[in-house]
């Protein structure tokens, strides 16, 4: 197993215990549910950075097209798409009990349900063509589309608005740098980097799976010839 | 065979002890306590009781996590088989 892995490991389980035992100062409406931003934060980082990672192999695949490209460009968008629903989930439990409400009209909070709902369709399309060529190339050009779309989404959209329940206006759409004391950097950043890496880790091993499978199917295939 | 047993071993205590050292730290960091601040969840604290939720998601999460060591392990010797590396 590679080193990042039990880096992996001790990051989270770091995260797990000082996210809870940590300190945290004391603020209104938030309490002790501001050590969510341990978890639910983390989330979109991963997100984002997984996402990234998808359209860089769908840009490597139109260059030169190879099945490895097509697999690893799924599986990143496919983990990428779980760790944005896990934030919209939390996201949404914790907007419940601090602004009383499941779901507002807010611009950070739509943008990144459109951004979903993008990667949910790119999904829809790999379900949808048959030819594996076809299926690779169609969806490599649409997840050009859904990173050009999320980013403006996530990034851009919500520094434009003039108003937001979510914390960070006016500078990073997702938490304001003044929310952070030295404390609770100290748990953020590795939780952030534990989380992310877990989602590198599994999307790893979902790839190497692929690779695994297409390998027996190409033996087999040589057996029968 | 025994020999990878001890090195797993090592690996994990090696994980464990300085967790367990910021645990002791922030048992000492929990006993303030102010009345007009923001109310935070201080009772559960004094009463030892949040390290049960510790202790909780801890396990939770390495139980997970062993999974998921597991699974990268067979992967891996798969691709040995397959691979006849």
């Amino acid at each position: 197993m590679k080193w990042w892995k039990y880096l992996t490991i001790g990051l989270l389980l770091y995260t797990a215990v000082m996210g809870l035992l940590g300190h945290v100062p004391r603020l209104a409406i938030l309490n002790e549910t501001e050590r969510n931003l341990y978890f639910h934060v983390p989330m979109w980082f991963g997100m984002t950075i997984l996402l990234l990672v998808s359209v860089v192999n769908s840009i490597r695949y139109l260059r030169e097209p190879s099945l490895r490209l097509d697999t690893l460009a799924h599986e990143s968008a496919k983990t990428g798409i779980m760790l944005g629903v896990l934030g919209l989930l939390t996201g949404s439990l914790w907007a419940r009990y601090t602004w009383g409400t499941w779901w507002t009209t807010d611009v950070k909070l739509n943008c990144a349900a459109v951004t979903m709902l993008i990667y949910a369709a790119y999904l829809v399309l790999r379900g949808a063509v048959q030819d594996e060529q076809q299926r690779a190339r169609l969806s490599a050009i649409y997840n050009i589309f859904a990173f050009a779309a999320a980013i403006p989404l996530l990034f851009i959209m919500p520094r434009m608005a003039s108003a937001s329940l979510h914390p960070g206006m006016g500078g990073n759409p997702g938490f304001s740098k003044y929310d952070l004391d030295s404390a609770m950097r100290l748990v953020f950043y590795p939780a952030v980097i534990g989380w992310t890496l877990l989602g590198v880790w599994i999307t790893e091993l979902a790839c190497r799976f692929a690779f695994l499978k297409e390998k027996v199917y190409e033996k087999q295939e040589k057996q029968l010839a | 065979m025994k020999n990878k047993k001890n090195n797993w071993l090592s690996r994990a205590s090696a994980l464990l002890l300085p967790l367990l050292l910021l645990a002791g730290r922030a048992l000492a960091q929990a006993t303030t306590t102010a009345a007009d601040q923001p109310e935070m969840a201080d009772a559960l604290r004094a009463s030892g009781k949040i390290y049960v939720v510790v202790l909780v998601i801890v396990i939770i999460l390495s139980g997970l996590l062993v999974y998921l060591v597991r699974l990268d392990r067979k992967v891996s010797q798969l691709e040995r088989e397959v691979e006849g590396r």
